[in-house]
């Protein structure tokens, strides 16, 4: 019974608007979908994760069905390969479709914390690793005659960053208010 | 040939050997890189977050290319892939261009196109050639058996990248052929090594790298060869937490072309290669 409350689809529940916010986002082609499941058949995550199916992603965003998508650990698992957009006979470019829903639960609030912490690197150091490992690398690098990599220009990245305003969205208090 | 080298963020980090070995391979056919000591991450970690951003990333280093009137070459086929989708993108989105460059213009930066987004691979296909390429074996890798490994981003989406098909792959194959060696078919060429997924769910992204290893090791090669410093580490390091012993060498293709070009294996940073090459080294 529990089981088949889960399944049932409250349309009241449904947000009409979300496939509109995904396509602003750059999942621009979501509503061509019509649920052929080549995606899913053509994902190597979903042939070796039974609880990731690309195909119900997309059905449960286009419905609307906000509460499912923006919270679930799944579409954290998406490994971005293309395999899906470059076999989708309808041209959904479910790749990048399933980027924009990830981009607007990074907005309420949800993201997983490896990404989490990835974007952190770059956005406070220019580049996904820190300045005293730069210095380590760069020790290696010397001895293989290679040119070190320079230190960034910290300054240029903070006023251009201010712009996107993307360390706003992964304030911690932010988050926090999600959980 | 001239371009502004982009190291990415894998490379210096963990495969500086790819990066040795593609400038010693690089000098051989008069190939010019300039460093310059301030790109950014290429953005595409950043996509998952804010594509904005991811965008924006991006463009600051295409920028800093088209100040020094050169186009970009990457060892790093997720690199490569972002740094050309998003130059695609703002090339077709006036939109997003001029967003992009009212946050550059606060840096007195500017996107405008003049500078294309290049791969080691692809350079040494299309503007070194696979002719010019054999020229310089002095050393054949005859009867050495190579599984290649092409990695998503090289190849995928192919409207955008435009380089080789995607379902059928063979670009990689003719630049190994071109050293010499034999280049082996398996059942799971053009699945995904699974390194993108580790840091979310471990064990998924080893099963799917044991499905790979199985698939190379039934067709019995020397040999792994990648293009991309991402899966390599996958197949060169991870492979060594599966509990299975699989023992099969992982090499960049710059190391194998230096091989056969007659570098010594020092000089193409093999020891840094987790797993030992020894089997070929041997023989060559």
């Amino acid at each position: 019974m529990a089981e088949a409350q889960e399944r049932i689809v409250r349309l009241d529940e449904a947000d009409m608007e979300f496939s509109e916010a995904i396509a602003k986002a750059g999942g621009e082609k979501i509503n061509l979908c019509f649920q052929c499941g080549t995606c899913s058949a053509s994902c190597p995550v979903a042939r070796f994760n039974e609880n990731y199916n690309p195909r119900l992603i997309l059905r449960a965003a286009a419905l609307g069905l906000t509460k499912r998508v923006l919270p679930s650990e799944v579409i954290w698992l998406c490994v971005a390969c293309y395999s899906c957009t470059e076999r989708c006979p309808r041209g959904v470019r479910p790749t990048e479709v399933i980027c924009a829903i990830r981009n607007l639960a990074v907005k309420k609030g949800y993201v997983h914390p490896f990404f989490q912490m990835q974007a952190a690197t770059i956005i406070n150091f220019g580049r996904a690793f820190k300045e005293e490992e730069r210095v380590d690398f760069n020790v290696i690098r010397g001895d293989m005659n290679l040119p070190p990599i320079g230190p960034i220009k910290l300054e240029e990245m903070v006023k251009f960053l201010r712009f996107t305003n993307v360390k706003e969205l992964l304030s911690v208090e932010k988050r926090e208010g999600a959980r | 040939m001239k371009y502004v080298y982009f190291p990415g963020c894998v490379i210096p980090q963990r495969e500086n050997a790819y990066e040795l070995s593609a400038r010693r391979v690089a000098e051989k056919f008069g190939i010019q890189l300039i460093d310059l000591e301030d790109l950014n991450c290429c953005g595409f970690f950043l996509e998952p977050i804010d594509r904005l951003s991811a965008v924006a990333f991006a463009a600051r280093n295409i920028s800093l290319a088209e100040e020094n009137g050169c186009d970009l070459l990457t060892l790093c086929p997720a690199c490569f892939g972002h740094l050309t989708r998003v130059r695609t993108e703002l090339l077709r989105e006036h939109g997003l261009r001029k967003d992009v460059n009212r946050a550059l213009g606060e840096i007195n930066k500017k996107f405008e196109g003049s500078s294309q987004i290049t791969h080691i691979a692809k350079v040494l296909l299309k503007e070194v050639g696979v002719e010019k390429i054999r020229e310089t074996v002095i050393k054949p890798l005859k009867k050495i058996r190579v599984a290649p490994h092409y990695g998503c981003h090289i190849v995928k989406p192919s409207d955008e990248i435009q380089f080789d098909s995607p379902e059928r792959p063979r670009l990689l194959d003719s630049l190994i052929k071109a050293t010499g060696a034999e280049c082996i078919d398996y059942l799971e060429k053009r699945l995904c090594c699974g390194a993108p997924v580790m840091g979310v769910d471990k064990n998924l992204a080893l099963r799917i790298l044991m499905k790979k290893l199985d698939s190379i090791r039934k067709v019995g090669v020397d040999v792994i060869v990648t293009v991309c410093p991402f899966c390599h580490t996958h197949f060169d390091v991870n492979q060594l937490r599966i509990e299975e012993e699989y023992q099969i060498p992982v090499l960049h293709y710059t190391q194998l072309l230096g091989l056969a070009q007659g570098f010594n294996p020092d000089e193409l940073g093999l020891w840094e290669n987790r797993v030992p090459a020894d089997n070929i080294l041997s023989v060559l």
